[in-house]
């Protein structure tokens, strides 16, 4: 008995759509066996995952906050994943947003400056996040480097300097020595949603994210242009559309997202610059992207659940003394798993039975 | 070269009583698809034998079950009377059966005998493949140096390491897919030698082609499927070509008609000393092209491929630009340095050779490929958003208009065949109503009917009054449609000729790399010069 794989005639939708879930069952029986091996009842771990953030109404909006970034950085990958183009320092352009807008918070701190501080800030984290991401893309479309490498490269350098600023220039005086700025002024605040809450308004700016993502990618010619360089590049220069272009401009806009989620977390949840702004947050997304289909509501889905697993660590850290990092092997995995899966959109398994010897003949 | 182990597997091929290999009632489905629908098919030593169907009849079927490729879902094989399944190409081959694939597999960048070794399931080592290789390769009259690299060898020469490669198993029974698609007359002829002794030596040949009146010239049987099943066995030497064509077809093909042209006064399309240097490391370099085209004519550029076409096509098309504006003008307009959608813009429609991956991307639907060259001269992009309603139209009206048979209404451009995905790409353009149409290939691996169809459009859109430039290898379809033929040669362009008075051999000259002034420059003194270059001289 032999198992092929073999290719379709046509790509499956059905395969499309459930191929996320294979992936994360499969990941579940991974970490079953990994959580027993480091001594813990998988299904006890797996209540503390997933099941128990999902029960109280504050865990659910930290889900929900940590959804925001993710989902936005997502989007904006998935733009250039669409169109072959690999940003993978999605975290260095978040980290450079937040910086950015920082900067006007800490210029205009106690200056009782008008409301126009935030929007500005706002357009200053993704202004910086796209010229930041436009190095790796002129990198590449002038001399050919490899943007994986460059993009990647840069997002130590975007952590370097964030870290320099709030250990130096930006360091709030009265902050008993700690590397951090001062708390930001109320004009140069996110709001919150409900008082008293967690949520913010980066939030409603992630669903017209997606909202925006999904018109252009389904109805737009720019949106079409995208899925076709990276569907057939030579079909794609046979219509008309230009490559390099959209090298330049995928990473513009992908940085722009993420700088503008960088800048939101500043001034969102957070309220003040400091290290350690992002739990990985760039790179979680690209399992993000590649979960939700690189769709933007696949997006939405998969942000939350990649959410979840973060709330879900923190909780089994605390219940369960499970390291944290098994969250970063969580989600190694479930990323592996969904790759894996995805060659069944194009391929499927075919058992073939054991053919009978051939007689050989005089040979 | 007579051979023990093939004499006493094939016996006195005159006294067998066996077929070499017999399918009885040979099934394949795929899903609810009958590809092969009980199929018989006898092929017996000292005999070259035509398998002849349109796209889709279920040849490649057949003859990938033959070859253990795929397995067939019921019936049964027979080599020499006795049962046997195949598990795969290996199998086959220790059986005796060889086969030569229409697109060649080969390294571009490693050497003749590095290839054969490679294909080769025996652990020779490269010394002794080579001495092998050199011993079948002259005893066949396939020169070949094992040392040269693939890259530098014509089209014709690819096809011999192909062959000799499979000469090299020494096969009792040999297949052949669409040989002659990429040979010109006077290269086909040789082939054809070679196949003649082959049969003479007691083996066996299946040999597919599309070409009819090679058929009747060279093989002793045909087998003719249809829809997946076998319509006749017949002698194709007791039958014309157009009652070849009926059977494969179901029904008569419409004779293409040109209607009376109307030339007129203005060029439409016109290219002056335009010179370009490849882009990619093995590509040709476009040397001093020059050419003419009025509306209402069809200028047909022959050619073995490799000798400059795509990078034409791409210079004609604007995926690459040229060095001076004024080396292509385009309706009056010089357009070397507008992109292809500017060039659509003036009125000019393209249709590449590749189908799948540049005229169409594989796995986006009709009608996203109906946008992909339809987006910027037409209604179906307003402010930037995409009418799929018009894209959907178009796709329902080149279905219409050229018979586009698919499973769905708008289906993914790598499910539909190759007859049919190609009658929507050139339907796509020519809904347009193009002044200038640049076609290459036209109807490379596509059906009698289909390309029949083709054909008919293409004369139309010509009578219509646009000028059309049609690049192909077919020298028959060249002869049918076009009113004159320029030939290329590594990277030049001949003068045109009336087709009227372009004959095979001059054509095929031409094509072989002498020039028109040089008529006595004959085929023997080509063979000269080819075993001379295959020597590594």
């Amino acid at each position: 008995m032999r198992l092929v794989l073999e290719k379709r005639t046509e790509r499956s939708n059905t395969i499309a759509l459930i191929s996320p879930l294979i992936a994360i069952g499969l990941t579940i029986v991974t970490m079953s066996i990994l959580f027993a091996i480091l001594g813990k009842n998988p299904i006890l771990a797996f209540g503390a995952y997933f099941i128990d953030p999902l029960t109280d109404a504050y865990s659910l909006q930290e889900i929900a906050v940590k959804a925001t970034p993710l989902v936005m950085i997502a989007i904006g990958l998935s733009f250039c994943y669409l169109a072959n183009v690999w940003n993978i320092g999605a975290e260095g352009q978040f980290l450079i947003g937040a910086v950015a807008g920082s900067w006007l918070a800490v210029k205009t701190q106690g200056a009782d400056a008008g409301y126009w501080v935030l929007p500005a800030m706002l357009l200053l984290g993704a202004a910086a996040g796209a010229l930041y991401a436009l190095i790796p893309a002129l990198c590449r479309v002038r001399f050919g480097a490899s943007e994986i490498l460059t993009s990647l490269m840069l997002v130590y350098v975007a952590d370097l300097f964030l870290d320099y600023l709030v250990r130096g220039p930006w360091r709030d005086p009265k902050g008993f020595n700690f590397p951090t700025t001062a708390e930001f002024d109320p004009v140069a605040t996110v709001p919150v949603l409900i008082e008293g809450g967690r949520l913010h308004l980066g939030f409603i700016i992630m669903l017209v994210v997606v909202a925006a993502a999904s018109v252009l990618l389904g109805r737009t010619i720019k949106g079409f242009e995208i899925r076709v360089v990276g569907a057939a590049p030579r079909a794609a220069r046979f219509g008309g559309f230009n490559a390099r272009q959209l090298v330049i401009l995928t990473f513009a806009a992908s940085g722009a997202l993420a700088g503008l989620a960088g800048i939101i977390e500043v001034a969102g949840p957070i309220g003040h610059l400091q290290p350690g702004i992002s739990p990985g947050y760039g790179f979680t997304a690209i399992i993000v992207a590649f979960l939700g289909r690189l769709n933007p509501i696949g997006i939405l889905v998969a942000g939350f659940f990649l959410a979840l697993t973060f709330i879900g660590g923190e909780q089994a850290q605390i219940a369960m003394k499970i390291p944290l990092d098994v969250t970063k092997v969580f989600q190694g995995i479930l990323l592996f798993y969904v790759l894996a899966s995805d060659s069944l959109i194009t391929y499927r398994f075919r058992l073939i039975v054991p053919p009978r010897k051939v007689s050989r003949g005089t040979a | 070269m007579p051979d023990p182990t093939l004499d006493k597997t094939l016996g006195d091929p005159h006294s067998s009583a066996t077929p070499l290999l017999q399918t009885v009632g040979l099934t394949k489905r795929y899903g609810d698809f009958l590809a092969n629908d009980a199929i018989d098919i006898e092929i017996w030593p000292n005999e070259i034998h035509a398998l002849l169907g349109e796209n889709g009849a279920g040849k490649s079927t057949l003859v990938k079950s033959i070859y253990g490729l795929i397995q067939p879902s019921g019936g049964e094989m027979r080599w020499q009377g006795r049962k046997i399944v195949l598990s795969g190409p290996s199998e086959a081959r220790a059986l005796g059966i060889a086969m030569v694939f229409q697109h060649f597999s080969l390294f571009d960048n490693l050497t003749v005998a590095e290839n054969v070794a490679l294909g080769l399931d025996g652990r020779e080592s490269l010394k002794q493949v080579s001495a092998r290789l050199q011993q079948v390769s002259s005893n066949y009259g396939l020169p070949l140096d094992p040392k040269r690299e693939v890259w530098q060898l014509s089209v014709g020469e690819r096809q011999r390491i192909e062959i000799v490669r499979a000469l090299m198993q020494n096969p009792g029974f040999l297949i052949l897919d669409e040989p002659t698609a990429v040979l010109t007359p006077q290269e086909a002829d040789q082939l054809f030698i070679v196949l003649c002794r082959l049969k003479a030596e007691g083996r066996a040949i299946l040999y597919i082609s599309h070409k009819l009146e090679e058929v009747k010239r060279l093989c002793d049987t045909a087998t003719i499927l249809r829809g997946g099943r076998k319509v006749a066995t017949c002698d194709p030497r007791q039958e014309t070509a157009a009652s070849l064509a009926r059977m494969m077809v179901g029904s008569e093909i419409k004779e293409v008609k040109a209607a009376a042209r109307r030339a007129t006064t203005t060029p439409r399309l016109v290219v002056n000393d335009l010179s370009l240097e490849p882009d990619e490391p093995h590509g040709v370099r476009l040397q001093h092209i020059s050419l003419e085209l009025k509306g209402g004519e069809i200028l047909g550029i022959a050619g073995v491929a490799g000798n400059g076409q795509d990078e034409l096509f791409a210079a004609l098309s604007g995926e690459r630009l040229a060095q001076e504006p004024g080396t292509i003008v385009i309706e009056g307009l010089a357009a070397g340095h507008l992109s292809i959608t500017e060039r659509r813009k003036l009125g000019a429609a393209f249709v590449p050779e590749e189908r799948l991956g540049h005229g169409t991307a594989p796995r986006m639907t009709l009608s996203e490929n109906a946008l992909l060259t339809g987006h910027a001269a037409s209604g179906m992009v307003r402010h930037g958003f995409i009418n799929s309603a018009a894209t959907l139209l178009t796709v329902d009206r080149t279905t219409e208009a050229f018979d586009v048979r698919k499973a769905k209404r708008d289906p993914e451009a790598a499910s539909l065949s190759g007859g049919n995905l190609q009658k929507f790409i050139v339907g796509r353009e020519i809904l347009r109503k193009p002044g200038v149409l640049v076609v290459s290939q036209p109807t490379w691996g596509v059906d009698a009917g289909a390309a029949a169809v083709i054909r008919q459009a293409l004369l139309d859109l010509a009578a219509a009054g646009a000028a059309v430039l049609v690049t192909s290898q077919d020298l028959d379809e060249l002869a049918e449609i076009t009113d004159r033929i320029a030939v290329m040669f590594h990277g030049r362009l001949s003068a045109p000729l009336a087709t009227a008075d372009a004959s095979r051999e001059t054509l095929g000259l031409l094509m072989g790399g002498s020039s028109l002034g040089q008529k006595d420059f004959g085929q023997n003194d080509l063979g000269h010069k080819e075993a001379a270059h295959a020597a590594g001289a």
